[in-house]
């Protein structure tokens, strides 16, 4: 039986082989994305373009917008004197946010002019919900900052309420820290479900499952021998990304490597199983990329966790999330970099993972009964 | 002209033979809409919070009560030990929780400044920023109701948000999903309809036949630009009627921006069909090449602005970066075709050139 299944691998790799460009997607693609994904893939806001209109021309003013200039949260791209050059700014893209600062701030803050001249006006683009979002936090939280430091200069304390909070597991909250942990469990995902979903299929278009069906292979053999090459791909690219992930991007490795490796294996069941079953349900390689793609992966993507928090999402949803694998596997993956959690914490997700791969993979062997 | 239109009659009937694919091609769009649209967004509310209250006043349940009143927080646990909350985080099922000191009240009534501590998941940090914003505007307007009002004359904020007033991440979502969606059966159906012709051997025949390649290749792509086109539209008006997306802008400068921008995503299946030898290379080089950047680098998700400047300038190459711009500006913030012009000309730019590329790849390689 093991001699079948060698043979069996050694087939696959030579045919892998012979695709030198496949071969190079599966090696070279998931050092592109991950770097894409590292660099690009940020939703801290940095540079948030700004526009100043300083109506009040003041000590105090200037004070202010010194503030705004010297923050990494902002650029100030121009200063102008008319408010209706925020509207053109926010138009136009210029600037995601417009600072107006009416015309008696420093005397409405010394108790001479009016109060409502103590109002600074904070004009948002709101086409891009969170950044504008958080942008208009920091902004805010500035504006704080600087009042508790004029009523200072007074004497007063300004807050009754100090919170002082501690940040868990991302005190510098990098995106990065949680993305490109996130990202390992996508690639794998997206390349093994790929290439096994390619596995069968190729062989049937071919016309060689006809061959193939007529040597003693056993159905368990075939399904072994033909995931086995790639569980091993998959695996040199987790070493690979992870390697990447920590020296590069500095991403803390605070638990188990050996535990997040063990977590691999159980999730390549899962994809591998996944792609598998998608073998059996089409009947050409078009049929099973766009089937994987559309139906299993984008989805899966999107519904994970990934990106978009589940806990976000609308109760149906997040139900239906409990079907996904990655969703699991990411609670694993992020919780071994970045909170070094074990098996304790995280036997469920374990569970999940087990079951879920050993129902995909007796589905679609139950569906090929050598037939395929 | 006439052999153009045979090619795109022979096409379009290919396309009706696999039914799978044109399922793929027409209901997807609007099930990734469906889908997506209300599963995606950055809305966050209901954070789980865990609340230690060392102190048990009425001053330190007021404080409570406010996090509560906010509507932001859900107080799902009452921590009583510094074990729990360790345990509670690693699990999980609290993103904060609040910690408020022995002799909260006293200070409070003493009017001293009262600390308490908020302890923070920070693993994600896009969620992590806007719950600690949450905090700050719970604590500090507990600050004023539970303290003195301030003696000094502060700066105070009035945020004003145009095109969004709520702020809904959905209305920003949802033309990046009009954009990739596009781009999917944009660049994948034309890709692999050539590179099946490649397969199957048939190209030759095509090359025997009396016909140029750019007339085969238009009449190729002809089919797909309809049907995507109509599958854009549809995607629109589905997203205003489910989603409340509004339409400030003119349907005429829509359409003509979307024409744009896929006759480019078209142009790109092109080019990755002309290096493509076998369906399966294809179909991971469009991967690679279309869905990628237009999900990660055009801004869809993730500001460009703060992205490392060298990568800045990779997305310049994007196509879907300009038509976010165009269509966010089309649509959300009613500015005309003449306010978009330069990204409609960087979109004409880059359908030129893949056309070109793509045609000059042809005709030099004879197969």
């Amino acid at each position: 039986m093991i001699r079948r299944i060698r043979t069996l691998i050694v087939k696959e790799f030579l045919e892998l082989r012979q695709t030198p460009r496949l071969l190079g997607l599966i090696l070279v693609a998931p050092i592109i994305q991950l770097t894409m994904l590292g660099y690009a893939a940020t939703t801290d806001v940095h540079h948030v373009p700004i526009l100043i209109v300083d109506g009040d021309r003041s000590d105090r003013s200037r004070e202010l917008i010194q503030r705004f200039s010297a923050s990494p949260h902002f650029t100030v791209v121009a200063e102008a004197d008319n408010p209706r050059a925020a509207d053109r700014a926010l138009a136009s893209g210029q600037a995601w946010l417009a600072v107006v600062i009416p015309r008696g701030l420093q005397a409405a803050l010394s108790g001479r002019g009016r109060p409502q001249d103590a109002e600074v006006q904070i004009l948002a683009d709101g086409t891009d919900a969170n950044s504008s979002g958080v942008a208009l936090a920091y902004a805010s939280g500035l504006v704080n900052r600087f009042n508790a430091e004029l009523a200072a200069r007074q004497g007063v304390e300004l807050a009754a309420i100090d919170g002082r909070v501690r940040v868990w597991f991302n005190p510098e909250l990098e995106s990065r820290n949680f993305m490109v942990p996130g990202v390992i469990a996508l690639l794998l995902l997206v390349i093994t479900a790929n290439l096994s979903s390619m596995a069968i299929v190729r062989e049937r278009e071919l016309g060689t499952l006809e061959q193939l069906n007529v040597t003693p292979l056993g159905r368990f053999e075939l399904i072994l021998g033909k995931l086995l090459p790639y569980a091993l791909v998959g695996f040199i690219d987790v070493l690979l990304v992870m390697a990447v992930a920590v020296f590069w991007f500095e991403v803390p490795m605070r638990g188990s490597i050996g535990l997040l490796l063990g977590g691999s294996m159980v999730y390549l069941l899962c994809t591998l199983g996944l792609g598998l079953f998608v073998s059996t349900i089409s009947a050409t390689q078009q049929q099973a990329m766009m089937t994987a793609t559309f139906f299993f992966l984008v989805p899966m993507v999107y519904l994970s966790g990934f990106i978009f928090p589940i806990e976000n999402m609308p109760r149906i949803i997040q139900w239906l999330t409990a079907l996904i694998p990655l969703r699991y596997f990411l609670v694993i993956v992020r919780g071994i970099f970045l909170k070094g959690v074990g098996l304790d914490v995280l036997w469920p997700q374990f569970a999940a993972l087990g079951a879920w791969g050993i129902t995909v993979i007796a589905l679609a062997a139950a569906r090929s009964r050598k037939r395929v | 002209m006439r052999r153009v239109w045979a090619v795109a009659v022979k096409e379009t009937r290919q396309i009706r033979r696999d039914r799978r694919s044109v399922l793929i091609l027409l209901f997807l769009p609007a099930f990734f809409l469906f889908l997506y649209g209300y599963a995606l967004n950055f809305d966050i509310r209901h954070v789980a919070l865990g609340v230690q209250d060392r102190d048990g006043s009425p001053e330190s349940r007021e404080l409570i009560a406010s996090f509560v009143r906010s509507t932001y927080f859900d107080i799902v646990a009452n921590v009583r030990s510094e074990a729990e909350l360790a345990a509670l985080m690693d699990r999980g099922e609290v993103r904060a929780v609040l910690v408020i000191p022995e002799g909260f009240a006293v200070e409070v009534r003493r009017g001293d400044v009262a600390g308490v501590q908020v302890v923070l998941n920070g693993d994600n940090a896009n969620t992590a920023t806007t719950v600690l914003g949450y905090t700050n505007a719970v604590l500090s307007h507990a600050s004023v109701t539970l303290g003195r009002p301030p003696q000094v004359r502060i700066i105070g904020v009035e945020p004003r948000i145009w095109y969004n007033p709520e702020l809904r991440s959905t209305l920003f979502l949802v033309p990046g999903l009009i954009a990739y969606i596009s781009m999917i059966t944009a660049v994948v159906s034309t890709a692999l309809s050539i590179v099946r012709e490649k397969e199957n051997g048939t190209m030759e025949q095509v090359r025997m036949a009396a016909i140029s390649m750019p007339a085969f290749i238009l009449g190729k792509t002809l089919p797909y630009l309809v049907l995507s086109q109509a599958s854009a539209l549809l995607v629109v008006v589905a997203s205003m009627w489910l989603f409340d997306l509004p339409m400030n802008g003119s349907w005429l400068d829509l359409s003509l921006v979307l024409a744009v921008f896929l006759v480019g995503a078209l142009g790109s299946g092109l080019l990755v069909s002309t290096m493509a030898d076998t369906q399966q290379v294809a179909f991971q080089a469009a991967m690679l090449l279309a869905f990628l950047p237009t999900f990660i680098l055009s801004g869809f998700i993730f500001p460009i602005a703060s992205m490392p400047i060298g990568l800045q300038y990779v997305t310049a190459v994007v196509p879907a970066r300009y038509f976010l711009t165009a269509l966010r500006g089309v649509v959300l913030k009613g500015l005309d075709l003449g306010d978009v012009a330069p990204q409609v000309a960087a979109l004409a730019i880059y359908a030129f050139a893949v056309l070109a590329l793509s045609a000059l790849r042809l005709s030099r390689r004879p197969a």
